[in-house]
């Protein structure tokens, strides 16, 4: 077991003096991953929040027609300007984009209302453009809204109560924590954490078989009498190391990420307090060994540390497949998908951010079960690294 | 005390060794001379048992390097072809490190250490990072790696490569030294002067095969030549090449 201690801490202090695996431990990992949610979070947050907020410009064609109706417009936080001269104009305007939504009142606006006959507002827009579906929508509750009141004034005006017209009340009651909402949105998280743990031991599984062997320095290595698996184990340790500080710097940077998003005025609470990063790091741990041993086991089947990094970029993007499938069907957790790595670190943390409680059999297949398929991993590299091919 | 009985190693369709047999005394030098391709390296690595011979075997001080490779590894310093460094750690700390993989003893190995950095003359580079070696320092520090636990038998595959004339008169001299000491150095070369100016014994090999195993006077003899240039030429035709 010493040649492994040995092993081990020369890994350490050689790596913690290289400049690339530095970038990709201490940077690239742990900050990358939040400050690219915490930036894309941001925008989609802004975006919805202005949504009722903000005043909407809304080009009008016909405003002399429908004095009453600019004014109810008016009254509902949408500023009506003029629109485009006419009304093939304004399909023009929408086709390239000067504006998202413009409202055309025809002539015989006045009359028709008058007559208790349909009165028709054309809504010109682009379903294909995204700021232009959120315009169309409140232009149109606007209306909506606008024509609800006038039937239930002549329903009045005939002595109906209005309330003929809604035979039904519904009521939609949502039982989601703000926790619960929260956990949609960082849900994606899981994986950001899984590709931070990766890059930080990529570079010294890389380097225990294509970079030694690239230097030379795998020879020499090999001639010593030590045996390989003890050589094996310090290097895929090391490279766990590495791995867990990559980690651990990731969900702390996260912790503080989120203090600077506005996820309260959308009514989400993250459950991401500090008790969480440590719980969220022991869940995680585990997947480091697997993640060394097959990142080595991927290393050792290549020619060049170029090559490696090729082949690895894929093993990277492994653990998201799992993730992936789950989010699309909508999986409730089980003890048999706890036995998935990647998947059962995955729903842990959701369900960890929605602050429900821990299911300690879940957690204990998800870690015993990652740790075992890590172990065999690790023997499987052992075993490679018996072999004579392996100096290429 | 190296000895090596009839080996045979083929890669594939390629026969590198066809039944190599030579034996390395303490206290002597022995060349193994041959052109490119001969089969020098694929003999070397099998004593230091990075590869399994077909068939054949090979003793390290009466040790079995096929049935015993680790205890056959403890007994043997190795210099593999284009040894390399890592560059993130000083000389020293690359000396240590394999010291420490040796296995000795935690109490003397600084001392050890500074001991091989004196006798081959690394101090002056001894605690800078290696990354910025020439090939002279590089070669110096893997060789003192792989002499710092006093190996009683010394392998050394192409040590003179790339070096220029000082480091390489430097390299010779450790060589005589670690004979003076009574060990068993065995190294490989393709270079007719220098294995001339430093080995008692010589074993010229071609085509995989031996085809002269003698001393450079004895050489000479069978020959017929005074040079021995002229000598390991004449030799190497000797041998039938590989179907």
């Amino acid at each position: 077991m010493s040649t492994t201690r040995v092993v081990f801490f020369k890994e350490v202090i050689d790596n913690l003096r290289d400049r690339r695996t530095l970038m990709t431990t201490l940077l690239m990992g742990p900050l990358f991953g939040p400050i690219l949610f915490a930036f894309v979070i941001n925008l989609s947050l802004k975006q919805s929040l202005s949504d009722a907020s903000e005043a909407l410009d809304l080009p009008v064609i016909g405003q002399q027609h429908a004095p009453n109706l600019v004014t109810y417009l008016k009254s509902t936080n949408i500023n009506v300007v003029d629109g485009p001269a006419s009304r093939d104009a304004a399909l023009e305007a929408i086709l390239d984009g000067t504006h998202s939504v413009v409202v055309v009142i025809t002539e015989t606006f006045g009359e028709d209302l008058a007559a208790a006959v349909p009165a028709t507002i054309e809504v010109i827009t682009d379903r294909s453009n995204t700021q232009g579906r959120k315009d169309t929508r409140r232009a149109r509750g606007a209306l909506d809204a606008y024509n609800q009141q006038l039937a239930a004034m002549r329903l009045t005006l005939r002595g109906v109560s209005p309330n003929v017209m809604r035979p039904l009340n519904i009521d939609e009651v949502d039982v989601s924590t703000p926790s619960g909402r929260s956990a949609m949105l960082l849900g994606m998280l899981s994986y950001f954490f899984i590709f931070a743990l990766l890059m930080g031991g990529m570079n010294l599984a890389i380097d225990s078989t294509a970079g030694e062997r690239e230097r030379g320095s795998l020879e020499p290595l090999l001639c010593l009498p030590v045996k390989r698996d003890h050589l094996i184990f310090g290097k895929i340790f090391a490279a766990c190391l590495f791995m867990c500080i990559s980690l651990a710097l990731s969900l702390t940077t996260f912790h503080f990420t989120l203090k600077f998003l506005p996820l309260q005025e959308l009514g989400m609470t993250p459950n991401f307090g500090p008790d969480v990063v440590v719980i969220a790091f022991l869940l995680l741990a585990p997947f480091a060994l697997l993640g060394a041993a097959l990142m080595t086991l991927v290393a050792s089947f290549t020619k060049s540390y170029k090559e490696a990094q090729t082949w690895l970029s894929v093993v990277l993007l492994a653990p998201t497949m799992p993730i992936l499938v789950v989010s699309i069907l909508m999986v409730r957790p089980s003890t048999l998908l706890m036995f998935v790595p990647s998947l059962s670190q995955h729903l842990l943390l959701v369900g960890l951010i929605k602050n429900e409680p821990v299911n300690m059999l879940h957690v204990f297949v998800s870690v015993g079960g990652t740790l075992l398929l890590g172990i065999l991993f690790t023997w499987i590299c052992a075993r490679l690294y018996r072999r004579e091919g392996l100096l290429g | 005390m190296i000895k090596v009985d009839d080996l045979h190693k083929s890669f594939g369709d390629v026969k590198a060794v066809r039944g190599v047999s030579f034996a390395a005394a303490d206290g002597r030098i022995t060349g193994l001379l041959g052109p490119n391709g001969a089969g020098k390296s694929t003999t070397l690595r099998v004593l230091y048992t990075v590869l399994k011979p077909d068939t054949g075997t090979a003793t390290i001080d009466g040790i079995d390097v096929l049935n015993d490779g680790l205890k056959a590894r403890g007994r043997i310093g190795t210099l593999p072809h284009g040894a390399g460094l890592y560059p993130h750690l000083s000389a020293r700390e690359n000396i240590t490190y394999y010291a420490r993989l040796y296995a000795m003893d935690p109490d003397t190995i600084d001392e050890s250490v500074q001991k091989i950095i004196d006798q081959l003359e690394i101090n002056d580079f001894a605690d800078r990072r290696s990354k910025g070696f020439s090939q002279g320092q590089r070669t110096k520090v893997a060789l003192a790696r792989s002499l710092v636990h006093g190996p009683q038998n010394i392998i050394l595959d192409e040590p003179s490569n790339g070096l220029d004339v000082m480091a390489t008169r430097a390299l010779r001299d450790v060589i005589r030294q670690l004979k003076a000491a009574g060990k068993c150095v065995l190294f490989s070369s393709h270079v007719m002067q220098e294995v001339a100016a430093l080995c008692d014994e010589i074993v010229i090999i071609a085509e995989g095969q031996v085809a002269l195993h003698d001393t450079p006077d004895g050489i000479r003899n069978v020959t017929s030549c005074d040079d021995l240039e002229d000598a390991f030429v004449k030799a190497i035709h000797t041998v039938e090449p590989a179907a």
